[in-house]
């Protein structure tokens, strides 16, 4: 009962053109079935993903992980709340990140769990830049 | 199912047959001869009506399976097209989603008649479990089934549900990919869910016959707890229960039709009368009503594993009853606190079943937790401690001392639980209902509508001019996709002739190919085209207007509701109100002002709108006054459009409304008739044996 040949197929490699991506902009992709946030966030956004102290977040990870190095701006995360699944909000909740509007988990804008039941981070998908204004996911 | 039968066969084909193969013999000996206590009340019918609503819901379902298409692009349309082009498919339909609901309705009854009066004591542990079994069984049934309309309730509740299995640690990834068939739910998840739909029921049918069967070696528990021992204590299965059960299952029918024919949406959700979108998530998820007392279990404990550990265990514990309560009297009616604690512990059950409709936030989480508490102290604490402690008065001697000791004073007790149970009832079933919809909110004025009421038909000139203003005003953005021009001329419809509707189709284009050169064509409309779109994909539409896709208004009045809230959805049921929609729908088109009220801002491309959630909605005031001109002579302002295009979306969103009611009326008169011939017939036959 495990996928067929046709939905791992299906399941390959994307590229994204991340040009027409203005800062503070977010895009939605579908990889997998899933939906991937691309944002690009501004100076601010960064800054607040950055200047949070490590021991108070419920799944203690660094901003600098979850993005590639020379891309500061560019997140990547798969669009899942890590509770059960619902699609959170881009750009809503009291962390300027996303709301997951099922049971209330709040993300901030590195994607990392700050408030609600989920009890991790947003994933982050498998990806590469290919170039400065495009990137491969999976 | 007990033994050797003393049934003798008269005619020489029974006799031949029987040599061979006893099957007469058995179902005699099961269901003729077979000896049930004779002081059994009505709370034991519900037996029988199990065994019809699982009848009731293999009928129905086969027949739905002949036209419906498990495919995630399909299923959706396949099951409006059962709606309505299939032979009475809206009443199998409306049969098969109220009939589950009935289902559980039944069997937690029979459940709380079986904790209440012990009837899961020695000798009768394993016919408990198999009962959980079932019950398990059901759920799962239950749960796959409400995913093949493939609505955005089912999509989101198929999602919510399986990503409880990703809690598992290690493993939880990898069941979850195994269960979707893919990297998230879609056709495949659809495709095994229809599959194994279709299978369970059948199951449950096989632990039925093994419940049937351990049922009747044990022999029936009775409202005194005590066992049968003379033949004074019992009656023939034939024709005393049968005739009991009848009666009891024709009470229960009038119950379920009232939902078929008139409230067939009550127990739905609106959202999912909307396809499923793997990209937007509906503001909040709600399971069905049967599911949400360990839908508040899950939610109200924080950790993840946690509580979906809780919530399994919340079923599971039902399995050790027998052996958790280990008081030697069964029944509580000679239980003064164990009768006590049970009516608290139903209490329990029905709050926490209201709070997992309300949304997870404030007071709700922390009364879910005291809740939970109480939930699980009842099987662990309270049941263990009270076999200890309490005394029990005691039970009489025989089952034919209790039919004997009978006093009327009983029934005043037992009538005021019932009705403090159904208000607590309606309090559930309106807390689902109320929960998808936003707070704070102006709530849209109610409507006179010709169509409400148990009587209610379509005017037909209303429908007739609605159907000029979506041709003039609304079709210009939104698409009528389930709409045929044949069905114009229906029954119950506008009122219009086949000639009629095939001169309105003939004013449309419809695109047709490829021809003989592989090329796309158009020609007129036939009866059979549907409303062409005026887009032609949904991503032309969300482009055309400024990113929010106008919506198919087909289903539209059955796709939107608002919330009721306490203590209307109680009077709802007895007053068959189901105008949410079409009352939301008017308050739309009629809820645009020109300026907001101060402290409100609306984005650039929004418009306000009083009765819109959120209140800024990206369709611009739709109509004005004089806009399309009417032929009838009928007032042309918006209230009067708004109100003639409302009643003409409902059409096309329950176009056999009208045959529904109608048959409604037909049905009841029949099943009271049956109901009162069926309770004297009970009293006669049971004359001898009071």
């Amino acid at each position: 009962m495990n996928p067929d040949a046709a939905t791992i197929a299906a399941g390959a490699p994307i590229e994204v053109d991340l040009t027409p991506v203005a800062e503070g902009q977010d895009i939605k992709v579908f990889w997998r079935g899933k939906p991937i946030y691309i944002s690009h966030r501004t100076k601010k956004q960064i800054e607040e993903a950055r200047s949070v102290p490590l021991a108070s977040l419920p799944d203690p990870q660094t901003d600098e992980a979850r993005i590639k190095s020379g891309h500061e701006q560019w997140l990547v995360v798969v669009g899942i709340c890590t509770h059960l699944g619902c699609i959170p909000i881009a750009h809503e909740g009291n962390y300027d990140g996303f709301f997951c509007p099922c049971h209330g988990s709040q993300y901030d804008t590195s994607g990392r769990i700050r408030q609600g039941p989920a009890p991790a981070n947003l994933a982050v998908p498998p990806y590469q830049f290919v170039s400065d204004t495009k990137i491969q996911i999976g | 199912m007990s033994g050797p039968s003393d049934y003798q066969p008269t005619s020489p084909a029974l006799k031949w047959i029987e040599r061979r193969l006893p099957i007469f013999g058995l179902i005699h000996s099961s269901f003729v001869a077979y000896p049930t206590p004779r002081n059994l009340n009505y709370w034991w019918t519900f037996g029988a009506i199990l065994s019809m609503m699982l009848a009731v819901q293999i009928l129905t379902g086969v027949i739905l399976a002949m036209h419906y298409t498990p495919h995630a692009d399909l299923a959706f349309r396949s099951v409006e097209l059962i709606m309505r082009d299939v032979n009475y498919g809206w009443m199998l339909r409306y049969m098969h989603a109220s009939g589950a609901s009935m289902f559980f309705f039944a069997v937690y009854i029979h459940m709380f008649r079986g904790v209440y009066y012990g009837s899961y004591k020695e000798p009768r542990e394993v016919l408990w479990i198999l009962g959980v079994i079932i019950y398990l069984l059901m759920m799962a049934t239950g749960f796959l089934g409400y995913a093949l309309p493939w609505g955005q309730m089912s999509f989101w509740g198929a999602t919510v549900i399986t990503n409880l299995f990703s809690a598992v640690p290690y493993f939880g990834e990898s069941i979850v990919t195994l269960l979707w068939g893919g990297y998230a739910v879609g056709n495949p998840t659809l495709n095994r869910f229809f599959s194994l739909h279709y299978l369970l029921p059948f199951v449950i049918a096989g632990v039925v016959v093994l419940h049937v069967w351990a049922l009747h070696v044990a022999g029936q528990n009775n409202p005194a707890g005590v066992e049968a021992k003379t033949e004074k204590d019992t009656v023939a299965f034939t024709p005393y229960a049968t005739i009991k059960d009848l009666f009891g299952v024709s009470c229960f029918l009038i119950f379920f039709a009232w939902f078929i024919f008139y409230m067939p949406n009550y127990l739905m959700e609106a959202d999912n009368y909307i396809p499923a979108n793997p990209g937007v998530t509906p503001a909040h998820i709600v399971p069905e009503w049967y599911y949400l007392p360990f839908y508040a279990i899950l939610r109200s404990i924080p950790n993840k594993l946690a509580g979906v550990m809780a919530m399994f265990s919340a079923i599971l514990v039902l399995a050790f009853l027998p052996w958790l309560d280990s008081a030697k009297t069964r029944s509580s009616k000679y239980r003064p606190l164990a009768k006590q604690f049970f009516w608290m512990f139903v209490v329990v059950c029905i709050l926490l079943g209201y709070l997992g409709a309300q949304p997870p936030e404030g007071i709700y989480v922390i009364a879910g937790r005291i809740l939970t508490v109480c939930y699980f102290a009842y099987f662990l604490i309270v049941l263990p401690l009270l076999s200890r402690i309490e005394t029990p008065r005691p039970v009489p001697n025989s089952i034919a001392d209790d039919v004997l000791a009978k006093t009327g004073s009983k029934a005043a007790p037992m009538v005021s639980t019932v009705i403090a149970i159904m208000v607590a009832g309606g309090l559930l079933v309106g807390g689902a209902q109320s929960a998808k919809a936003e707070e704070g909110q102006a709530s849209p004025p109610a409507q006179k509508w010709s169509f409400s009421g148990p009587f209610g038909t379509f005017d037909r000139g209303a429908v007739q001019r609605g159907l000029q203003v979506y041709k003039e005003v609304c079709s210009t953005c939104h698409s009528l996709s389930y709409v045929a021009f044949r069905n114009l001329a229906d029954a119950g419809g506008p009122g219009y002739s086949p000639a009629q509707a095939a001169a309105f189709a003939s004013e449309y284009k419809i695109k047709d190919g490829p021809n003989d050169q592989g090329e796309m064509f158009e020609r007129p409309g036939r009866p059979a085209d549907y409303f062409p779109s005026p887009f032609p994909n949904e991503q032309a539409a969300r482009a055309a207007n400024g990113g929010a896709a106008p919506p198919d208004l087909s289903l539209i009045t059955k796709a939107r509701s608002y919330k009721r809230g306490f203590p209307w959805f109680v009077f709802d049921f007895f007053t068959q109100y189901q105008e949410q929609g079409p009352d939301y729908v008017m308050a739309i088109l009629e809820g645009f002002e020109e300026n907001p009220p101060a402290g409100v801002t609306i984005p650039e491309g929004s418009y306000y709108n009083k009765y819109f959630p959120g209140h800024a909605i990206k369709m611009p005031k739709p109509l004005s006054d004089g806009q399309v001109t009417y032929s009838d002579g009928s007032p042309t302002t918006v209230a009067q459009y708004a109100h003639d295009v409302t009643t003409f979306l409902m059409w096309t969103a329950e176009p056999h409304m009208e045959a529904r009611k109608r048959l409604g009326l037909q049905v009841f008169v029949f099943l009271i008739l049956f109901s009162i011939l069926m309770y004297f017939t009970k009293k006669k036959v049971w004359a001898n044996a009071h």
